[in-house]
């Protein structure tokens, strides 16, 4: 094999497993549940709002996808992982690690009894987005930095 | 012999430089008929007019919950490049508050940062915003800070290194930085966008966080909005001028949206210092979000 196609598929090899690899940082993971939550908040503000027809499927989805998150976020924090891939976490986290869990706790509890009274209605689901929407702003206010 | 002249010249100059500055940059109090013009105080506008200037914000006592947000106990510290502010107790207290004051004298420390005994209050109390509102619209708040509840807490006084806390110096900042001028000139602005500029120049006092600084702290008004350093401490605040590719592609309706829910278009969530503000925009009317995203749709992109 010609030596520059081998070093340029070698190249690609790192690239690509750094990717890989870096798919799996609790940094990335993490950015990732918060794109879940977010999608998941987007589907109930979509009904919420009028602009799509109440689904119970969607809204029993949405719920299930926040308490799962919820469950599993404050795992994504070890020691190591306070900065690198961009991540917006603050340090307080790791300062305050016993308060954040329970930030997330309080917004998988809310989820939770959303999905065991399952909103009924536009006005409902908007009720119960406006709940979590405060869990999200309350958290965000003191762990998340913007950069 | 000529030596000691030219330096007797030079003291006596600079002595009437000084005079000057005292004189020029002495604190100033807006005249005492401007507020005959108030009237009775309308205490659902003071009330909008509250949530809309933040007051709770900063004077509510630190770690306040919404609940006790209405009791301007005072105290909270703000961190500033000079040193540490602690808001004051503003609640209608006569001895530790402002139950005492007039609305002559609330309305010269909101509109002219000159406090009760004729000294300059810091500009980390931002009567340079506020310096735009109306004199109907400071009564109507003077009137509702009196409705709430009364708080006898003395909070510590502000921990500033020299020179900053010389407050005679602030005459100067003044001098700069402190108008009622626009920030920005919007040709034919419509009724909601004119509505806009008064609440986010105003009492919203956006810029004092979105707009940069410079090393005296006046607000670059080339850049306003245009986002910059957290002048609290960490990480950034954002740029709200409506640049295309970044803030610009958000519509009125989403600005509108974010700030009665918190979400922005793709659903993240309002976090930060913004989190505070965000829960004030939700408690005005309808009319006002949409008219400060109207204007924010207006401004110069930076």
């Amino acid at each position: 094999m010609k030596f520059r196609t081998l070093a340029v598929a070698a190249a690609l090899a790192v690239i690509g497993a750094g990717v890989v690899a870096a798919a799996d940082e609790p940094q990335v993971v993490r950015q990732g549940m918060m794109k879940k939550m977010g999608g998941a908040a987007g589907a109930l503000a979509g009904i919420a709002k009028g602009e799509k027809p109440y689904d119970a499927e969607i809204v029993k989805a949405s719920l299930s996808t926040m308490v799962e998150v919820a469950k599993t976020f404050p795992d994504q924090f070890p020691a190591g992982s306070e900065t690198g891939h961009e991540t917006e976490a603050s340090p307080k986290i790791w300062e305050a690690m016993d308060d954040f869990k329970a930030h997330a706790a309080k917004l998988g509890a809310d989820a939770e009894a959303a999905l065991a009274d399952l909103p009924a209605d536009q006005a409902a689901v908007g009720a119960a987005l406006k709940t979590i929407g405060a869990d999200c702003g309350s958290c965000h206010e003191v762990y998340r930095i913007k950069k | 012999m000529a030596l000691r002249k030219f330096l007797g010249g030079i003291v006596l100059l600079a002595a009437a430089g000084a005079g000057a500055f005292y004189f020029i940059t002495a604190p100033q109090r807006l005249p005492a008929q401007t507020w005959a013009s108030a009237g009775e105080p309308d205490l659902a506008n003071g009330e909008r007019i509250f949530n809309a200037g933040g007051c709770a914000s900063c004077h509510a006592a630190p770690g306040a919950t919404d609940a006790d947000r209405l009791v301007l106990a005072g105290g909270l510290a703000l961190k500033s490049p000079f040193g540490t502010f602690h808001a004051p107790n503003i609640s209608p207290d006569e001895t530790a508050g402002i139950g005492g004051w007039t609305l002559a004298e609330f309305g010269d420390a909101m509109k002219r940062g000159t406090g009760r005994r004729g000294e300059h209050l810091y500009p980390a109390f931002p009567y340079a915003s506020y310096a735009r509102m109306t004199v109907k619209d400071i009564g109507d708040l003077y009137g509702y800070l009196k409705t709430l509840p009364k708080s006898a807490s003395v909070p510590p006084g502000h921990d500033l290194p020299f020179p900053f806390n010389i407050r005679l110096l602030l005459g100067g900042w003044k001098f700069l930085y402190l108008n009622e001028a626009p920030r920005v000139t919007l040709a034919d602005a419509g009724e909601t966008v004119k509505h806009g500029q008064y609440l986010v120049e105003g009492p919203g006092h956006c810029g004092e966080c979105h707009t940069p600084r410079d090393v005296l702290g006046g607000l670059k008004t080339d850049e306003w909005l245009a986002g910059g350093p957290n002048p609290e401490g960490e990480g950034r605040i954002p740029d709200i001028t409506p640049v295309e590719g970044k803030f610009g592609d958000w519509s009125a309706g989403d600005i509108a949206g974010y700030l009665e829910t918190g979400f922005t278009p793709d659903f993240d969530s309002v976090g930060g210092a913004m989190v505070a503000v965000q829960k004030n925009m939700a408690r005005l009317p309808k009319e006002d979000r949409e008219a400060i995203a109207a204007y924010l749709k207006a401004v110069p992109a930076r």
